[in-house]
This record gives C-alpha cells, sequence and structure tokens, in this order.
C-alpha cells in the first residue's frame, strides 16, 4: 500500500499559478489526472516525481517527502512525456542501464522487457522505434525495479488504437495488482476508459475527484440530459413535466425520442420508472446523452 | 561517489556525437602543424614553445574542455534524457563526480596526449618543453572539466557561454588586461609549467603557489556547486 498525498500544494513560476491549493491523495488502483492543455497536471505529476518543489503546501509518499529524496525512486516509477531518451542506445542496452542504477542487473531488465513484449526488438537501436514502441521501453525502465507506484504522464500522446489498447490493458493489470498508478491525460475517453478514480484540474485547480459518474452527479445544480424512447413518448413526456426535477422536453421526431433535461438528478432517476408503471408506459431507451467527460468537463471548466 | 553506468551513459554520449568529431580534429591540427613547424623550422625550443602555449595550451585544452565538459551534461538536460539518472536512488552529487570524472578523462585523452606527441615532434622535449605543457595540459584539463560542467548544469547556453569564456576571456582579455590572466585557468595551469621546464622557457603570471590554490578552489567549488545545482534541477513539463 503505497500512497501519494498532495496537501494543500501551490507552485507558481513568477506571476503564474501553475497549480493552486490542491490537496488530493493517490492510492492503489489506476487514478487519471484529467485536465485541458495548461491546466498544470504536468507541473504537479512533476511534483509527485520529485522534480519540481513545490511553492508551498506538501508532496508526499508515505509520509516522506519527495523532493530532494533519492530514496523515494525505489518506490516510483517515472514514464515521462519527453522523447529524450539515449536513442543511441538499443532497447535492451537502455534498460539494462536503467536496472544498474537501481543495483539491479540483467534478469530484472529481461523481465521488464517481457512485460512489455519488446523483446522482439529490443537489440534495435532506440532512434529506429516508434512512438509507441519508445513508450513501451519507457515503461520497461519504470517498471525494472517492480516499484508500487507508476507516474506517468501523457503515456498515450501519439499512439495508435492498437498500442494504446496494449497500453491500457497493461496499466489496468498494474492497478489490479495492486499498485498505485497515477496518468495524465487531456482525452477524456482515455480517461474514461481506464481510470476507476479520477481527478480533475482545471486552470491549476483540483476541480472535481472520485469516480467519473460520481463526479457527474455530484454536480447536480446542472442540467443532465437523458435520450428516452418509449411505447408512448407524448404521454411520458406530459407526465415527467408535471414533476419540478424535469426542465424541458423536446420532441425529437427524427430520432424518435424524448430528449428530456433534468435538474434534480436524483428525483430524476426515481421519478421516471415511476411514472412509466403508473402510466403503463414501457421505456425502451433510457441513455443519458451527455454523460460524456467532454460535458462533464466544459461544466467544470465554466463553473 | 562513482558510478559506473552514468560513466557508461556519459562516454557513449559524449563520444557519440557529432561534436565528438572536434575532439578528433584540433588534436590532428596541433599535430599536423607540429610536424609541418619542425620540417620547415628545425628543432627550436621558442617556436617550440610558441606553438605549444599559442595553440595548445590557448586554443585546443580550452575547446576541448567545453566540448567534454558541457558535454558530458547539457544534451542530457537539453533533451530530458537526464530524468532517467534522476528518477533513481543515486545521489545527485554522485552523478556529478562521476561525470567529471569523464570529462576530465576525454579532455586529457584529447588534449594532453597531443600535447605530449607534438612537443616530441618539435624539438624533442628539450627543456623540458614537451613534458611541461603536457603538464600544463593535464591539470588545466581538471579544471576545465569542472567549470564547464557546472556551466552545463546551469546553462542551456553552455557551450556559447563556454567558447566565450574560453576565447574571449581567456585568450583576448588575457592578452590585452593583465588582470584577466590572474584569473585564467591557462595561466595557473602555465605557473606548473614554469616550474617544469628549463629556465625561463615558459612565463605564467601567476605564482605558482596562488595558482595551486586556485586550480584547487575552483575545481573543488565548480563540482560542488554543479551537484548541489543538480539537486535542485527543475525538470518543468512543456506546458
Amino acid at each position: 500500500m503505497t500512497t501519494i498525498e498532495i496537501d494543500h500544494t501551490s507552485r507558481w513560476f513568477g506571476n503564474v499559478v501553475a497549480v493552486n491549493d490542491v490537496s488530493m491523495t493517490v492510492g492503489p488502483g489506476v487514478t487519471g489526472l484529467l485536465g485541458p492543455n495548461g491546466a498544470g497536471k504536468s507541473t504537479l505529476i512533476n511534483m509527485m516525481a520529485g522534480f519540481l518543489a513545490p511553492s508551498t503546501g506538501t508532496v508526499t509518499l508515505d509520509g516522506k517527502p519527495i523532493w530532494r529524496n533519492e530514496a523515494v525512486y525505489r518506490e516510483i516509477g517515472i514514464v515521462p512525456e519527453r522523447e529524450g531518451m539515449y536513442d543511441f542506445l538499443t532497447g535492451r542496452e537502455f534498460v539494462v542501464a536503467n536496472a544498474e542504477l537501481h543495483g539491479l542487473g540483467d534478469a530484472e531488465a529481461a523481465a521488464a522487457l517481457a512485460t512489455v513484449e519488446m523483446e522482439y526488438a529490443q537489440d534495435r537501436k532506440i532512434s529506429t522505434y516508434s512512438k509507441g514502441m519508445r513508450q513501451r521501453v519507457k515503461m520497461a525502465s519504470a517498471l525494472v525495479h517492480n516499484p508500487s507506484v507508476l507516474l506517468l504522464d501523457e503515456p498515450f500522446n501519439g499512439m495508435d488504437p492498437r498500442q494504446r489498447m496494449q497500453l491500457m490493458e497493461l496499466l489496468r493489470r498494474m492497478g489490479a495488482e495492486g499498485r498505485t498508478v497515477l496518468f495524465s491525460s487531456h482525452i477524456l475517453e482515455e480517461v474514461e476508459q481506464l481510470a476507476s478514480h479520477i481527478e480533475v484540474i482545471v486552470a491549476g485547480r483540483h476541480a472535481a475527484s472520485g469516480d467519473f459518474r460520481r463526479i457527474r452527479r455530484l454536480m447536480t445544480d446542472r442540467p443532465h440530459r437523458y435520450l428516452v424512447r418509449s411505447s408512448d413518448d407524448r404521454a411520458l413526456a406530459a407526465a415527467l413535466i408535471a414533476d419540478p426535477s424535469t426542465a424541458g422536453i423536446e420532441v425529437d421526431l427524427s430520432e424518435n425520442a424524448l430528449r428530456i433535461q433534468a435538474i434534480d438528478f436524483g428525483r430524476f432517476t426515481t421519478l421516471l420508472p415511476k411514472v412509466a408503471r403508473e402510466q403503463g408506459i414501457r421505456l425502451l431507451t433510457v441513455s443519458p446523452s451527455d454523460e460524456s467527460l467532454e460535458s462533464v468537463f466544459s461544466y467544470l471548466v465554466a463553473a | 561517489m562513482y558510478d559506473p553506468t552514468v560513466a557508461r551513459l556519459t562516454y557513449r554520449a559524449l563520444l557519440g556525437r557529432r561534436r565528438a568529431a572536434i575532439l578528433f580534429v584540433l588534436p590532428a591540427l596541433l599535430i599536423v602543424i607540429a610536424v609541418a613547424v619542425r620540417m620547415f623550422a628545425g628543432a627550436d625550443d621558442q617556436v617550440a614553445s610558441d606553438v605549444l602555449g599559442g595553440f595548445a595550451i590557448a586554443t585546443m585544452v580550452p575547446l576541448i574542455g567545453v566540448i567534454a565538459g558541457t558535454g558530458a551534461i547539457g544534451p542530457e538536460i537539453d533533451d530530458g534524457s537526464i530524468v532517467y539518472l534522476l528518477a533513481k536512488p543515486v545521489s545527485r552529487p554522485t552523478i556529478i563526480f562521476t561525470k567529471l570524472i569523464v570529462a576530465i578523462a576525454v579532455t586529457m585523452v584529447f588534449s594532453a596526449v597531443p600535447t605530449l606527441l607534438a612537443g616530441l615532434t618539435l624539438n624533442g622535449n628539450g627543456q623540458q618543453i614537451a613534458v611541461a605543457y603536457t603538464i600544463a595540459a593535464l591539470v588545466a584539463s581538471i579544471a576545465y572539466s569542472a567549470l564547464f560542467l557546472l556551466l552545463g548544469t546551469v546553462s542551456r547556453h553552455a557551450v556559447v557561454l563556454g567558447l566565450v569564456y574560453a576565447l574571449v576571456w581567456e585568450a583576448l582579455f588575457g592578452s590585452l588586461v593583465p588582470g584577466a590572466r590572474t584569473l585564467s585557468v591557462q595561466q595557473w595551469s602555465l605557473a606548473l609549467a614554469e616550474k617544469t621546464g628549463g629556465n625561463g622557457a615558459i612565463t605564467s603570471d601567476v605564482g605558482l603557489p596562488l595558482a595551486t590554490v586556485l586550480l584547487a578552489v575552483v575545481t573543488v567549488a565548480a563540482t560542488w556547486y554543479a551537484g548541489q545545482k543538480l539537486r535542485t534541477l527543475k525538470l518543468a513539463g512543456e506546458e
């Protein structure tokens, strides 16, 4: 059980505040650090990785400060966003060097290369690798000492869909093994697909935290949109609009469905099935039409 | 204090880069000059001293020091690959010390060895001139490596600053402003050469005790400070 604790941490560069009074706890499992470009995700990860001092507040690993503490790297594996990685070495030489710097050797390097399925190209120079291959060798270098914490900065950038799926699978496995895995992304679907827990950073502030759908539901003052198909759309619409939890209903003739805007999430979710049963209407489709991170995001940014 | 893996990576990075060509070109040039001078002017102590002092010590050694010293760390900081060294349970001063050893070794091999060969070619080590300048090159290699390694750690423009120091400060200012010569690695190393060479063959503007102290202080202080700077090196993202 390894936990990174960020406590009332800010970081500024001159007059620019990159991270503003953020507190969060990152524990075992896969956590997604989500936010638009320039939100402060990299700054936050750099502080968790010990590459940047917090201006105020503390960043600790199981209670030990991370900044200026080289011993934490026995626990932490880092997959940086930047591409620079000793291109003149072969993949194997690179991972072996990383192992040696941990006081380990060829066996651990070979195991790490096997984990990321890069054995087939391990004797080629890194300069000849594709983006996805580089990413996997970076992963191997971060995993070589079997760390309990894995920090990845925008790991899916520039990967093709197949490579992306492979890496997601690997990270899921790492999380399931009880490691603390944190990755940053500005791509909503990546976080949605992979992370069990999400931390949202917007403009340097910690905008939301928790399970994706919970985050969505927390924002009860925001309208929730649903697409509903039933055996009698107009009768259902009439019954629903009578309740204050519903703000608006549109009959979408092209979709042959109702577009419902609910303002009280909890109440609406119990109201809909109740009304349908009372009216003898069969519900055919109930789908939240904006339960994507994109919409959560735009709400958070606007808030 | 010395990490063989860091050393291996540094050697390969240093000698595998295109910039490394200068490491071979400058010594080759010195040897060519030495052979040409010997052929046309014959063996002459004064000429030998002029060539070794004017080109080997004044130009070649500092330039090779700039390439090796800044090249031992600067490119890794620039492209971000230093992160693979920093994210390890290896102390930052160990990383700096190891890179210093590599830079010193490379500078010595590419500057002191050709200086000795050129000196032997020029006058067959008459008046100990070849050995004296070789000692100067060895000593200067240590101080230049430490100085330029620090520069590579603290500045993204380390090569330019290093060249400015080596060419403008040591060569130009040194010849115009006598005081500048007191603060010159070149003069400090010549102070050692002065003691080794025959009477009056080599002169330095700095006395030997002061030169020794300054060489030691600069080397130790630059290395210590580079280690401190690396401990707080900010690898901020590109946001």
